[in-house]
């Protein structure tokens, strides 16, 4: 292992030097350390050379086996490439933190994708950016596990370097501190959870990627993709979009079927054309196929005719397109690609996808600049056949056979392809253009029988809704947080409930009388009234006109207003948590069977009224087991099925509001009324098993109540907690009451409902 | 007596015909039957009704209903004057008696006991009484009523009584096809003909959208606007998002929509 051993196999003394200064005992260094010097030399200047020898010294003795300083030979020329040799002492600061803290571990495979992250980074600044991320997840997440102070490893920071490339592809700088942030603060107490975040395997992870990510993204202009289509193209068709961020290797391309538009999830602007246009000229395209494509039989052709016919078919729908829309032409002219025509080598390389591209150009774009005799030759057929009309599928296949039979070459079946360059990303697979007689042994055959049957068995029960939660510490919503599954609440004995509406008789015909008196809300005017708000100035005249005239005058000459008609829902969400089990002080009933009193008193009244009225209970058992209970819907009526699941109500586990409020205000949104009213009815504080942090439900609930304001929807909340002031205020806002004697509840609940509809 | 010349028709108002409506009209008219035209706003409605009496040569008596308006507004009524009362006619009695067409615009907007009072001269009666001046007109043989109302409302509120609705012959108007359309904005505002079938294009874009954010899709009258406004030299794109665009939404989303399908069709 000593260096006066190595020395001697260099006969060039300059070479020799370098490996002094290296001083690495690792066989498997030799080995490639000429090869590296070769590229170092190349790349670097002479001082540069020096640092990188020195900086590939320390890496090679700080006891960590040969893969850092493989690694970094390797790599750092071609880094410093991109991004001058400015860029070695942060890399190597970061290194020595790494090398000082227990994450030793995470070093290889930093240097393993620096290569990678400069090239997408391309510049020093950001990179420096990029170190203060991973040296600030480093830090935070390093140790202090169960008190022992730095002493376990970042258990994400390995995962994050092995990601970061990706991670660089699809989101910004910003996008990427976000995403790290998120991790960190959800997980760093959880070491498994931690490093599953940032390897992008865990669910959460992929959702707050998604949601950073640069580009366009389709949830966000879905409505608008809708109308371009109904508007511009009179066709209407269910959009799909497709996850564009984890096939890497083959990506997705946009297709149609029975079932939808599939289109990607996001699209970045290219070449001065927004996301939001590549989306409509890929929607453009498939419409085009759909007005003008009629399949034709594919097993008389060999793939790559077939692929010419798609090459030609394509180009007629985009010129039909651009007949319909000229603005179109621009948007395609930019999509499309424009190789250049000495680009590909026919002696080495298969060239079809490359000349059918230039091809593809030449027939959209006037000023294509090629001058293969070939290819103008077909442009100009192509042009005269479309000069005629929108002409046909056929005929545009008959062209394309004969282009294929006139331009091949041996070199088209060669197993390397030329892509570069010929991929053009607005239009769909061209699936639809094709009818198979027989089964073909072609590997994309769409639609496995299997599959579909294994789908429909797996269906059992409703899938959870997810819903996000507001994290207030950093005042973001965790996307996808809560999953909330919704169940039909079981049945009990109806007569029960009925039993307990006769209890109350006498209260339940004073509420009546009230709600006799409840005054419906449009207003209306009612002219001729002998007393009234305004004078009505038509009829007063008139009057006016009969007593000068001679005649009686009508002394019914002012106008009043009434209101009429009512126009509201009503959703009431009942807390049915553990908590509900207990007595009230100074009575022998339960929380919970008043509250059941109160619930069947207030349905009773608002089927009086008429107003649709719907009933949810939520109890909650973590955040991946909240669950909602159906037990009355907007269309049922106050009978029998419904007494029965009152009567049944069971009350257990915690009480996790937010998810529980947006679920009843996805209903209640659905319904057309001019007032919306959500009822919450409960007995305590936001809080579940699985969080530490007090606060952070009930600002949760605190969010979900002014979400659902700017729905339209009036949230009260009737609370049965008489120390509910610490938090119920923070919550609601003024929208809420607090019953402190609860054995006044069955009267209360409906009078406070007539009050707040009055 | 009232000066008949002001409500005649002087000049001849641009119409082109989408069917046989004008020789179904003068059917009506030479038999005096009352009759009714229906169709979205904006597609040339009133403008049949002027060029009909302009064809004609009868004047033509105008009122546009609205919710206030009373059957003393439209029959007549006693003003005070300092030495006592005196009667004035109202539109519907002055056409009567001159024997002019009456055109009552947007009936439905008009309440429903409002418009009783036109049924007895809907039918073979043709008279009109007026119970506080004790009087009974009989009509003018001239003299021929015209009622027009968008169907497009779908509200409760807003509709005609069957009892009315059944005094009516009816026209129903839509917008005009693409070609006969695009030579109406060439007529009407002398633009060329390819520009006039863009412009035609793209109401045809928002008629599509009807119903998923739009009440109402770009009506003529509109597309009329924006020919008049791209004669007159304003860029073709910003005479669109004026008269086409901006006037009918408010919705972000479908404004997107339609600026670019603008911008798709003016390049």
């Amino acid at each position: 292992m000593s260096t006066t051993d190595t020395d001697t196999e260099y006969q060039h003394p300059l070479m020799a030097a370098y490996w002094t200064q290296l001083n690495s005992g690792f066989p498997s260094v030799r080995a490639v350390f000429e090869d590296a010097m070769a590229e170092a030399l190349a790349a670097l200047t002479r001082e540069g050379l020096s640092a990188y020898l020195d900086a590939a010294h320390f890496l090679g003795r700080m006891g960590r086996g040969d893969e850092p300083i493989l690694a970094f030979l390797e790599v750092w020329p071609s880094v410093a490439r991109v991004l001058g040799e400015d860029a070695l002492p942060p890399v190597m600061q970061a290194i020595h933190a790494m090398h000082r803290s227990p994450n030793g571990k995470a070093i290889a495979p930093f240097i393993q994708t620096l290569a990678p992250v400069a090239r997408r980074l391309h510049a020093l600044e950001p990179l420096e950016r990029y170190l203060d991320i991973a040296l600030d997840l480093m830090v935070r997440t390093t140790g202090s596990i169960h008190g022992h102070h730095t002493t376990f490893p970042s258990p994400g920071l390995p995962a994050f370097f092995e990601q970061a490339p990706f991670l660089f592809t699809q989101l910004s700088m910003e996008g990427v501190r976000n995403w790290v942030e998120y991790g960190i603060r959800n997980y760093r107490i959880h070491p498994q959870r931690q490093e599953e975040y940032f390897a992008l395997k865990s669910a959460d992870s992929r959702a707050v990627l998604q949601r950073e990510r640069h580009g366009v993204l389709f949830a966000d202009v879905e409505r608008r993709l809708d109308l371009y289509l109904r508007g511009l193209w009179q066709d209407a068709e269910q959009l799909v979009p497709y996850s564009t961020a984890f096939d890497t290797l083959r990506k997705p391309i946009p297709y149609y079927d029975r079932l939808g538009m599939r289109v990607p999830d996001v699209f970045d602007s290219r070449d001065g054309v927004k996301g939001i246009d590549r989306y409509r000229a890929v929607l453009a395209h498939m419409v085009g196929h759909r007005r003008w494509s009629t399949p034709i039989i594919a097993d008389n052709y060999s793939p790559l005719q077939r692929l010419g016919v798609e090459f030609f078919e394509d180009c007629r729908i985009d010129t039909l397109l651009c007949r319909e829309y000229p603005g179109l032409r621009d948007v395609f002219l930019r999509l499309h690609p424009h190789p250049g025509e000495a680009d590909c080598d026919p002696d080495t390389t298969s060239c079809l996808r490359h000349r059918l591209t230039m091809l593809s150009r030449a027939l959209l774009d006037d000023a294509h600049g090629y001058a293969n005799p070939h290819i103008l030759e077909f442009a100009r057929r192509f042009r005269e056949i479309m000069a005629h009309g929108a002409s046909n599928t056929r005929e545009i296949a008959d062209l394309a056979l004969s282009f294929s039979a006139r331009t091949r070459l041996q070199s088209d079946q060669f197993a390397r392809v030329h892509f570069d360059d010929t991929v053009i990303d607005y239009r769909d697979d061209n699936r639809h253009l094709w009818q198979y007689i027989e089964d073909s042994d072609d590997e994309d055959f769409f639609d496995d029988p299997d599959k579909q049957q294994k789908k429909e068995s797996e269906v059992q029960s409703l899938p959870p809704r997810h819903y996000p939660e507001w994290d207030y510490s950093s005042q973001t919503y965790r996307p996808d947080w809560v999953s909330l599954y919704e169940h039909l609440h079981p049945s009990g004995n109806p007569a029960d409930i009925d039993r307990l509406l006769d209890k109350h008789t006498a209260l339940a015909k004073r509420l009546k009388r009230m709600l006799d008196l409840l005054k419906p809300q449009d207003k209306v005017r009612i002219r001729y009234q002998e007393e009234g708000s305004e004078l009505d100035l038509d009829v007063a005249v008139r009057s006016l006109i009969d007593f000068m005239s001679g005649a009686t005058p009508d002394p019914r000459i002012n106008m009043s207003h009434r209101t009429s008609g009512r126009n509201i829902a009503v959703s009431l969400l009942l807390d049915l948590s553990e908590s509900l089990n207990e007595n009230v002080a100074g009575a022998d009933q339960t929380v919970f069977e008043l509250s059941q009193e109160a619930v069947s008193l207030l349905a009773w009244a608002i089927e009086h009224l008429g107003d649709p009225f719907a009933i949810g209970g939520f109890h909650s058992n973590t955040r991946h087991d909240v669950r909602y209970l159906h037990i009355k819907g907007y269309r049922e009526s106050w009978g029998d099925t419904v007494k029965a699941r009152l009567a049944a109500m069971q009350a257990g586990w915690s009480t996790r509001m937010g998810a529980a409020l947006r679920h009843a205000a996805h209903y209640l949104d659905g319904q057309k009324a001019d007032k919306k009213l959500l009822l919450v009815l409960t007995d305590g504080r936001p809080a579940d098993v699985d969080v530490g942090d007090e606060r952070l439900l009930i600002e949760d609930a605190r969010r979900a109540v002014r979400e659902l304001g700017q729905q339209g929807i009036f949230t009260f909340c009737i609370n049965l907690d008489p120390k509910a002031d610490d938090y119920v205020a923070d919550i609601f806002g003024r929208q809420y009451t607090v019953v402190d004697n609860v054995q006044r509840l069955p009267e209360k609940l409906p009078a406070l409902f007539m009050a707040l509809t009055k | 007596m009232t000066d008949t010349e002001q409500y005649k028709v002087h000049r001849e108002p641009y119409y082109q015909a989408q069917g046989r409506e004008v020789q179904l009209y003068e059917a009506a008219y030479r038999n005096r039957l009352p009759v009714m035209v229906k169709g979205p706003t904006g597609c040339g409605k009133s403008r049949f009704v002027e060029y009909m009496a302009w064809k004609l040569g009868k004047p033509l008596v105008t009122v546009a209903c609205n919710e206030d308006m009373t059957a003393s507004d439209l029959v007549g009524r006693y003003l005070l004057e300092s030495g006592g009362t005196r009667w004035l006619d109202g539109p519907l009695t002055t056409a009567a008696r001159i024997g002019a067409i009456c055109y009552l615009d947007e009936i439905v907007e008009a309440r429903q006991d409002t418009t009783v009072v036109i049924h007895p001269l809907t039918d073979h009666r043709r008279t009109l009484p007026l119970d506080k001046k004790g009087e009974l007109i009989h009509a003018h043989p001239d003299f021929q009523l015209v009622i027009s109302y968008n169907p497009g409302y779908q509200s409760l509120m807003k509709d005609l009584k069957q009892s009315t609705k059944q005094r009516f012959t009816a026209f129903d108007f839509d917008y005009p096809a693409v070609e006969l359309e695009t030579t109406i904005l060439a007529q009407e505002t002398g633009l060329d003909a390819t520009t006039a079938g863009k412009l035609v294009k793209i109401g045809g874009v928002a008629r599509g959208l009807k119903g998923h954010g739009l009440d109402e899709g770009i009506s003529t009258r509109l597309l009329v606007y924006a020919a008049t406004l791209i004669k007159d030299g304003v860029a073709p794109r910003e005479a669109c998002y004026m008269a086409l665009v901006r006037p009918i939404t408010d919705d972000a989303d479908i404004r997107e929509t339609l600026d670019h399908a603008i911008d798709a069709t003016f390049v």
